[in-house]
């Protein structure tokens, strides 16, 4: 960590302890999103990190990014989630949009006044997003858009929606993508998911009826949805992965912790070997994935962004969330399985890190369609 | 299980039919609002189910090892969280009662706990001693024809809705002086002093006891003082082995959802079947379940038939619900978004069967049960 970051993540954990984490069993039970929180992580800079400055960004790196998500993540993954989806929205933005959208979008996003979201998935597509029923039909000066689109993170708070919709044939060369904002005539919420974590992230449907949607918010050509949609994977795999290392960290300085303190049979639970050995294999794993994010990062800094290392990263780092959260359940036994200690929340908002961006095992699709592609490249 | 008698298989087709009736169809609810199924405990009584284990002069059953564990499974598949509740007071309280309890107090309290009229819980864990539970520091002194009961039972499972607690205690400074006591709601100085939230097993009440000077009859201590460790001993594999058969219901709850969503569910214009990934999770998750299955029937039957072992007890208590762990993670992986929303069941088995990794002894201690059996000799070196 250079002296910027070490100040970045300084100032960070401050803000996190002192106004997130009184909130978060609370907000856990009850479903509560608190959009001052996220506004007071937009005062850090941390809502547009890597956007430059003349749209209002902080112009810093992915590292930096990374380790600004994984200090979230230690109180708090689903904030630092709403931050990552935010920050994606606003990396398409800046590559595919056109002088007038982004400067009419990005700077209430990087501020972190208002909030943005992605809206790919449907009922019946998720893996297979391509496969998307929602429409946009051309007409006089736009488009009407009609469907209906699923696990929406931060659905119903954000104001900025990247929105994929087919304006042509089947498949991904028949979509297009749109810039929609809250309260356009049409567009509206449907029900809320409930979900086994991310409880303080909303995730809502979103539903187009007839929702008229002006030609200048369409980025890009017509056609070109799925090139938008995907041009956001890498960036949005290694924010996940970060987010994971964080999760992982909390649960295991937590199992630290409690295992340092707790007595059974007249000494504390860690001289106990099989405690060590649990440890041990934490923050080892902990540890790598840490290193193959920032590696992955690295690469989207030095512009050669490496879409197998940021699979890696991904799949690596939010299994080894799963793994670490689990153990720190166990590590602190019954209390760990109560609300009163962080644990069990955790392990409950690591499941879907998973799922998200990319399921684990599309991941590995992508990693295995890489080393066929690379093995036929050297032989 | 091709050794299942015609009364156990009888019990299977019950326990099925009422499970998919009474418990899966409000698990959910329970869920969500951390309530407990009263109506289908009280049905459980009607069909004889809650003295499973217990003797007949006494309204139980008189049944083994198998015919509870395979109630657990059934139940487990629908509502791990009332089976948690069912096996707490069938197995920790009527089962130890009906072990350990003088005829006069089987008399009193179990045909009451049987019918269903009583909810009954156990109490031996305390805020400081989980794992090493025979540290506990609630006191029992003995006052004229009364004992004072003093001290704190914490993670007690149905507390909040037990109407007889059979109860745990110190009666002097040696690591074996515990003595154990049939404890009534409504004894002056007893109450339950909080509710406790967890991640999972939500629709199983659990509290803390509180005992300030509670006034316990001489009537109610169980045989002498100094015999709990005695009693404990007696009860430790069927405990273990009822809570693994819950994991076993899990585990093969969640691979019935995979196969039939794998099925439904189409991507990349195919259903899920078709992918050799997923092909390869639902065969290891039959693989595994039928492994815990056949390993945790043949304890039971060994058991049933007079083969007690505490090892095999603990290794049934230290896999199944490891594994009904990890399937239940991979059940939620392969049904992706829907598989961590609440519209599907799979997400609230993971959260349920992971407190079988923490309750009923830790893997931890089973652990450490397994290797010190094990390596006794080489220890004593």
């Amino acid at each position: 960590m250079n002296e910027f970051q070490k100040e970045l993540v300084f100032n960070l954990k401050k803000f996190c302890e002192t106004s997130i984490e009184p909130h978060m069993e609370h907000d856990d039970a009850s479903g509560t999103f608190r959009k001052e929180i996220f506004q007071g992580l937009g005062e850090y800079g941390v809502t547009g990190i890597t956007i430059p400055e003349e749209f209002g960004g902080a112009g810093l790196s992915y590292m930096d990014y990374c380790y600004a998500l994984e200090e979230i993540a230690k109180t708090s993954v689903p904030y630092a989630v709403t931050v990552s989806v935010s920050s994606m929205v606003q990396s398409i933005l800046l590559e595919f949009g056109n002088k007038s959208q982004k400067e009419k979008y990005l700077p209430e996003l990087t501020s972190g006044k208002e909030i943005g979201a992605f809206a790919l998935s449907e009922s019946h597509s998720g893996s297979d997003a391509a496969n998307m029923k929602t429409t946009a039909k051309k007409v006089d000066g736009g488009y009407i858009l009609n469907g209906t689109k699923m696990w929406i993170t931060s659905g119903g708070v954000a104001k900025t929606y990247i929105v994929m919709a087919r304006t042509g044939g089947d498949g991904a060369k028949g979509v297009s993508s749109f810039i929609v904002t809250d309260g356009m005539k049409g567009f509206s919420f449907g029900k809320a998911e409930k979900k086994m974590g991310w409880k303080t992230s909303p995730t809502r449907e979103i539903v187009f009826e007839n929702c008229f949607v002006p030609e200048e918010n369409r980025l890009l050509d017509e056609g070109q949805g799925f090139k938008v949609a995907m041009g956001g994977l890498d960036r949005g795999r290694v924010a996940i992965a970060a987010i994971g290392v964080g999760c992982a960290q909390r649960a295991l300085d937590e199992a630290i912790k409690y295992s340092l303190t707790r007595q059974q049979f007249k000494q504390s639970i860690f001289d106990f070997q099989g405690l060590q050995f649990m440890l041990a294999d934490m923050a080892t794993e902990t540890e790598a994935s840490r290193f193959l994010v920032h590696s992955a990062a690295h690469s989207l800094d030095s512009n050669q962004p490496n879409s197998k290392l940021c699979s890696m990263a991904k799949l690596k780092a939010t299994d080894t969330s799963m793994k670490v959260t689990t153990d720190a359940v166990q590590v602190l036994g019954g209390v760990g399985y109560t609300s009163e200690y962080p644990v069990e929340r955790f392990m409950r908002d690591a499941k879907v890190l998973q799922i998200v961006e990319g399921t684990n095992q599309i991941q590995r699709v992508v990693i295995a369609r890489h080393l066929k592609k690379e093995y036929e490249h050297h032989a | 299980m091709w050794f299942f008698t015609p009364e156990e298989k009888e019990i299977q087709k019950v326990c099925r039919d009422f499970a998919q009736n009474e418990l899966a169809p409000f698990a959910e609810k329970h869920d969500h609002d951390e309530t407990f199924n009263l109506k289908a405990f009280k049905h459980m009584g009607d069909l004889g189910l809650l003295g499973i284990t217990a003797d007949p002069e006494y309204g139980g059953s008189g049944m083994g090892a198998i015919a509870a564990t395979i109630v657990m499974e059934e139940f487990g598949k629908a509502c791990a969280g009332s089976t948690l509740s069912y096996l707490a007071h069938t197995i920790l309280c009527v089962n130890n009662l009906n072990n350990n309890g003088s005829h006069e107090q089987k008399l009193k309290y179990l045909p009451k706990l049987i019918s269903g009229e009583h909810v009954g819980c156990m109490g031996m864990s305390e805020p400081g001693f989980g794992s090493d539970a025979v540290g506990m520091q609630t006191k029992a002194v003995k006052n004229g024809d009364f004992y004072e009961i003093t001290g704190n039972k914490m993670w007690i499972t149905n507390a909040q809705y037990a109407d007889v607690v059979y109860l745990y205690t110190r009666t002097g400074p040696g690591k074996k002086d515990l003595t154990t006591f049939i404890v009534e709601k409504g004894t002056p100085g007893f109450s339950v002093s909080k509710e406790i939230h967890k991640m999972g097993m939500r629709s199983s009440p659990t509290g803390e006891l509180s005992f300030d000077k509670a006034k316990v009859p001489m009537a109610n201590r169980v045989g002498s003082e100094g015999d709990s460790v005695h009693h404990m001993m007696k009860n430790l594999e069927i405990e273990r082995i009822t809570i693994a058969g819950i994991s076993l219901g899990i585990a093969q709850a969640c691979l019935d959802q995979c196969v039939k969503y794998a099925g439904e569910r189409k991507q990349f214009g195919k259903n899920l079947a078709n992918f050799q990934l997923i092909q390869k999770m639902i065969a290891e998750m039959y693989s595994e379940t039928e492994a815990m299955r056949r390993m945790l029937y043949t304890v039971c039957y060994e058991y049933d038939h007079g083969d007690k072992s505490n090892s095999l007890a603990s290794a049934v208590k230290l896999q199944l619900p490891k594994m009904a762990t990890k399937i239940a993670l991979d059940a939620i992986q392969l049904h992706g978004g829907y598989g961590y929303s609440r519209e599907f069941p799979v997400e609230r088995m993971m959260r349920d069967n992971k407190l079988n990794e923490i309750g009923a002894g830790t893997n931890e201690v089973m652990i450490m049960i397994i290797a010190k059996n094990l390596l006794k000799d080489a220890l004593r070196e």
